[in-house]
């Protein structure tokens, strides 16, 4: 059976390129880093290396990056590492609702841990607005956190201004880029960002490997303490294979990004046109400021995880944000934070697409999807409306 | 992270769809927690002769559904009370723990359509 992998935004395969230039550094060049001879030296090299290219993609120094083991760490870092290097100056937090986990938990943390954090709302696209931002600080803030692009939604914040609001008041600013870094530019600069979180693994690079940019003389205090590694920011023996096939995703996704986005767009836009043709399905977040190979929407009367599992039963691998499809039961909190009740956010479904799409891809999924839903209705007792599930509270024990 | 029988009984559910004279409707779950099941019965000397469900959910909850009515079908309304959780679990060769008791909604929705049986008939 053919298969179309419409989850992108979950993960990627490798890169043929990526995979060649991390091949040597796990039996011929395998040194430690740290050590002084020969084989040490050369991994010290290709570490270095990849640094630079990782740096480039973002237009930070390469000194401004510290390679971690994935995006959750990296996020993990930035707010426990700000707010642990900043309490002696104010102890307030601002984050969005629509954080990934990897933020929002850390944050709790902090909150049980005597910081104060602020969530700042959402419109019904997903979007924050900057005025609610800079009505949020107070005397105490010192970080602000909040997402580049939603790998749920697909929309994309203005980041700049709330970085030139951060900037005014001397607040570290923090942006989550897992989703967009390496798909859509992203200049640290021009974005005003003090730290920026990205991963390999969302632009054709290694899992395992991700990026914490700190911006040249941000204090920050380190989530893993031990040896000298990068800079004695973040300890334990590099992943030398999966530090280099990052800096080679990111030379090759700055190299292509353009191509890359101009194949998905158009791509993108007929799964939404395609999509929105069927009865009861609506987009989430932004129409335009979105991911440009990301499509969600919420379909009525019907389940996500079930829709998933038929549509993967006929080769097409997606997403869901609905509480069957998540091990913790719960409606997703981006869904339910730009308005979606939690019956609706239940029929939640996103398809990413990446180099790999096809049209034909895309004309056998704009056939499959209105079938999908379609047998899914025919099961649904609510295939005629809402009738009878107006109840909101949850009844049944879990 | 399904059984063979669980996919077998999602990606073709047995006795879908409504019952206009049925002589039992149970419906059992909300939508806000994901699963939503309704059952409509057939009863004749005490022996339920038809079973059709609908049911909003995943696919824990549409294998469920299926399941309970492929059991209930020539139980006697005593027999079809015993069905469990976990007979139905057991019957579908296992479900995740996940899906245990939130999508496992089966056996509750076809008690509460003999239970509207039995009230209608007390009438």
């Amino acid at each position: 059976m053919k298969t179309i992998y419409m989850d992108h935004v979950a993960t990627n395969p490798l890169h043929p390129e990526v995979l060649d230039a991390m091949m040597p550094y796990f039996r011929e060049i395998f040194g430690n880093p740290q050590s002084i001879y020969e084989p040490g030296i050369r991994a010290k090299e290709a570490v270095e290396n990849a640094r630079a290219g990782t740096a480039a993609l973002i237009n930070a120094k390469p000194k401004e990056i510290i390679f971690t083991s994935s995006g959750a760490e990296a996020n993990n870092f930035a707010l426990k590492g700000i707010a642990y290097a900043g309490r002696n100056r104010g102890t307030h937090i601002i984050v969005s609702k629509i954080e990934h986990h990897s933020v929002l938990n850390p944050a709790r943390f902090l909150e049980k841990s005597g910081f104060a954090v602020t969530y700042v709302p959402v419109d019904k696209y997903g979007t924050v607005d900057p005025d609610d931002v800079k009505k949020a600080i107070t005397k105490e803030t010192i970080l602000i956190s909040v997402i580049h692009a939603s790998p749920e939604i697909g929309t994309i914040q203005p980041v700049e201004e709330i970085g030139r609001i951060a900037a005014e008041r001397g607040i570290v600013f923090h942006v989550d880029a897992v989703a967009s870094a390496g798909n859509i530019p992203v200049d640290v600069r021009a974005l005003n960002v003090d730290l920026l979180t990205f991963a390999a693994h969302q632009f054709y690079g290694p899992k395992g490997a991700g990026a914490l940019y700190v911006k040249e003389g941000t204090r920050i205090v380190p989530l893993i303490y031990g040896g000298i590694q990068e800079g004695g920011r973040r300890a334990g023996t590099e992943n030398v294979p999966a530090i280099v096939g990052m800096g080679k995703a990111a030379e090759i996704a700055r190299r292509d990004m353009q191509k890359r986005m101009d194949h998905v767009t158009p791509l993108r836009d007929r799964v939404i046109d395609g999509a929105l043709k069927i009865d009861r399905v609506t987009l989430t977040g932004h129409p335009e400021k979105r991911l440009p190979g990301h499509a969600s929407f919420v379909v009525e009367y019907i389940e996500g995880e079930a829709m998933l599992l038929l549509l993967a039963g006929k080769g097409i691998y997606s997403a869901s944000g609905s509480a069957c499809s998540s091990k913790a039961l719960k409606a997703s909190p981006v869904l339910i934070s730009i308005g979606i009740p939690a019956h609706l956010a239940q029929g939640s479904v996103v398809f990413t697409l990446g180099e790999g799409t096809t049209g034909e891809d895309i004309d056998y999924f704009n056939e499959t999807f209105p079938q999908v839903i379609s047998r899914l209705r025919e099961i649904s007792p609510y295939a005629k409306g809402w009738e009878g599930a107006e109840d909101p509270t949850c009844t049944v024990k879990k | 992270m399904y059984s063979e029988k669980v996919m077998d009984h999602f990606t073709n559910p047995r006795n879908v769809g409504e019952m206009p004279d049925a002589d039992g409707v149970g419906t059992e779950g909300n939508p806000v927690c994901g699963d939503v099941m309704k059952i409509f019965i057939k009863v004749r000397d005490d022996r339920i002769t038809d079973v059709k469900f609908q049911t909003f959910g995943c696919g824990a909850a549409i294998a469920v559904s299926s399941m309970v009515t492929e059991m209930a079908k020539g139980m006697t309304l005593d027999e079809a009370m015993k069905i469990t959780k976990s007979s139905l679990a057991d019957a579908l060769d296992g479900l995740p723990p996940q899906k245990m008791h939130c999508s496992n909604l089966g056996a509750d929705a076809l008690h509460k359509a003999i239970e509207d049986y039995r009230k209608k008939q007390g009438k």
